[in-house]
């Protein structure tokens, strides 16, 4: 099967070549259904009663209950819809500070000539892929000692890394996606008198949006189902986010909680889901591009 | 720190790590750049030392000391390398927590790849339907690393879930997977395997550079389907097999979510879940022993570090890379 798919078709047997892309699309059509099932019985799940999470083992259910939302959303003391403001100001501010930090040291690794350039770029590179989980502790106790965690607003220790240009691959990306900015375009904008302000205001700014879009949507979505570090630093559950509030499900062990539970991870995929359908071509060129893991 | 990208190997011959040269000015020019340069740069600057380079100092102090966050600061002990000689020597659940993260990755990488690449060669031709086909291969990479996705996993595998159905149309009993030690781990690998589709969508971009000259030639030769693989598509794409392979298996040894939702964060069943990192967060932040747990950070970095460092030393015996030829 893996060897017939490499080499291109071969004219002189159009029979037989038809009869392979049959198969082909047959075990292809498989793979899909394989892919697939667990998202579409996440949905069926989510509107089955609890009786028929027992006991009907089919993907639909036989009686639709969209009542399992309705406990969902009011399951614990604090409302669903506050978590997913909560989980929407973060991934929305992240955006934002991953654009706007990134964009500008892509700049100035991409673009300006100064001193331990080199250096700076060879550290940039390495953090690529330091673990995050390496930084946590330290981290924690740092902006604990500032009084940051559980305080008035406790999402900054969220968000101060986001505005300081930490998402590497983010600074990679958008360096990569500079470098095919045509240099004539700087040259011309300096002999009108523009410096390295002005070729980044209107040479490079306008030119990157392609770049800062794919950031933008990673960002979002990277954001959203983010997991470790919210669990970490958010501890009231008013401030919680959409994954934090989901694990509160497991700790009711109850047979009871499972459709309404199903109900909010439905919800909670939605967004990502309306970014896929919306910029699907996008996100998979943009992993091509830069090697970005979804 | 591990110094580690790999040039981007699906664009053959653009893969310089290097920053592009910019051109001299003149001296005041030059000077006026160079602090530009360091304006935009200085947010980065600022995280690189706030939030990357003082951490890690920090971590590395606390791992030879007995801090837990309760205790103030002037009351904090030198242990020495107390925490490094419990971690190898008395700490049987650190052990254990390598094995499952070894295992895991020794098992789920490679069967991930190949799912990807044996996908990836069923899409790679051109018809109606495979840009639709590809994204949705690529959805779950998209959704798999989430909570919601995690708690949907776990109860697949119970006792009442999907997986167990399927079992019963062929007549086989099945049993609640997630909670038996012997079986926890596996179904996170499957959950891993799952996401195949990132992996999937680089190689396809890898295959589409592959010259078709080289398969004609190799027809000429007389090479069948199997000899073009292995002879052709292999080496021609074991750059991009390099690439995935080096950034799965770093992925693969920070795995956390999954685990951490199958056993509601304790590791369990019987530590059968307790992946590096899972184990890393229960010493910090359930036991507070930050001072070990920083001990264990460092010998996690140390360790991909060493990783990737193999990685890119015996990629030189295997990877192919095209450079300068098509440039």
């Amino acid at each position: 099967m893996v060897a017939s798919t490499v080499a291109p078709p071969v004219a002189s047997r159009p029979q037989r070549s038809r009869s392979r892309s049959w198969l082909r699309l047959v075990v292809l059509l498989a793979i899909v259904a394989v892919v697939l099932y667990p998202l579409i019985w996440m949905i069926g799940t989510s509107v089955k009663s609890q009786e028929e999470i027992v006991n009907n083992i089919g993907l639909l259910p036989e009686k639709f209950t969209p009542g399992n939302y309705t406990a969902g959303w009011s399951n614990f003391d604090v409302s669903f819809g506050r978590f997913f403001v909560n989980s929407a100001m973060v991934s929305l501010l992240t955006v934002v500070g991953n654009a706007v930090s990134c964009l500008l040291a892509a700049y100035a690794f991409a673009r300006l000539k100064f001193r331990l350039r080199g250096m700076w770029f060879a550290v940039m590179i390495g953090t690529l892929l330091l673990p995050s989980h390496v930084l946590i502790v330290p981290q924690y106790i740092l902006f604990r000692s500032l009084g940051l965690v559980g305080g008035d607003w406790p999402y900054l220790p969220l968000l101060i890394p986001q505005f300081l240009a930490t998402e590497a691959f983010f600074v990679f990306l958008m360096v990569q996606f500079m470098r095919g900015i045509p240099r004539e375009l700087d040259e011309a904008a300096r002999i009108d008198g523009a410096g390295a302000f002005g070729i980044f205001r209107h040479v490079i700014l306008p030119l990157s949006r392609p770049a800062l879009v794919t950031t933008a949507i990673f960002s979002f979505i990277w954001t959203w189902n983010e997991f470790f570090r919210q669990l970490v630093f958010l501890s009231n559950l008013s401030d919680y986010t959409v994954p934090v509030a989901l694990t509160l499900f497991i700790d009711s062990t109850s047979q009871s909680a499972v459709g309404p539970m199903f109900a909010m991870a439905v919800l909670s995929l939605l967004p990502v889901f309306v970014f896929f359908v919306a910029f699907q071509r996008m996100l998979v060129e943009g992993i091509n591009t830069s090697g970005i893991k979804g | 720190m591990a110094l580690t990208t790999a040039p981007d190997p699906t664009r053959r011959g653009t893969g310089s790590v290097r920053p592009p040269a910019t051109r001299r000015g003149t001296g005041r020019i030059r000077h006026a750049e160079g602090l530009a340069g360091y304006v935009f740069l200085s947010p980065w600057l600022i995280g690189l030392m706030g939030i990357t380079a003082i951490p890690m100092l920090l971590s590395l102090y606390l791992s030879f000391t007995n801090y837990d966050i309760l205790t103030p600061w002037s009351e904090v002990e030198w242990v020495g390398l107390a925490n490094y000689e419990r971690m190898f020597t008395s700490d049987p659940s650190w052990w254990h927590s390598v094995r499952v993260t070894l295992s895991f990755a020794l098992i789920a990488v490679p069967l991930k790849l190949a799912a990807a690449l044996g996908v990836a060669l069923l899409l790679n031709r051109a018809w109606r339907g495979v840009g639709l086909l590809r994204g949705l291969f690529y959805l779950p990479s998209l959704l798999g690393g989430s909570v919601a996705l995690a708690i949907v996993w776990v109860n697949m595998f119970n006792r009442e879930g999907a997986f167990n159905s399927f079992l019963a149309l062929f007549g086989i009993e099945g049993k609640p997977w997630v909670n038996d030690p012997d079986w926890a781990l596996e179904t996170l690998m499957v959950l891993a395997i799952w996401q195949f589709g990132a992996p999937m969508v680089i190689f396809l971009a890898g295959l589409k550079q592959v010259p078709t000259e080289l398969y004609e030639a190799a027809s000429v030769d007389g090479a069948g389907k199997f000899r073009k693989f292995v002879n052709v598509t292999l080496p021609m794409l074991s750059p991009v097999i390099f690439f995935n392979l080096v950034l799965e298996t770093i992925n693969g040894f920070q795995g956390f979510t999954a685990a951490f939702v199958l056993s509601n964060g304790t590791g369990g069943p019987v530590d059968s879940t307790l992946m590096y990192t899972l184990n890393l967060y229960i010493t910090g932040f359930t036991d507070l022993e930050m001072g070990y747990a920083s001990a264990m950070a460092w010998v996690f970095l140390i360790a991909i570090a060493l990783i990737t460092v193999v990685f890119f030393s015996t990629g030189r015996f295997w990877v192919h890379y095209s450079d300068g030829e098509d440039r």
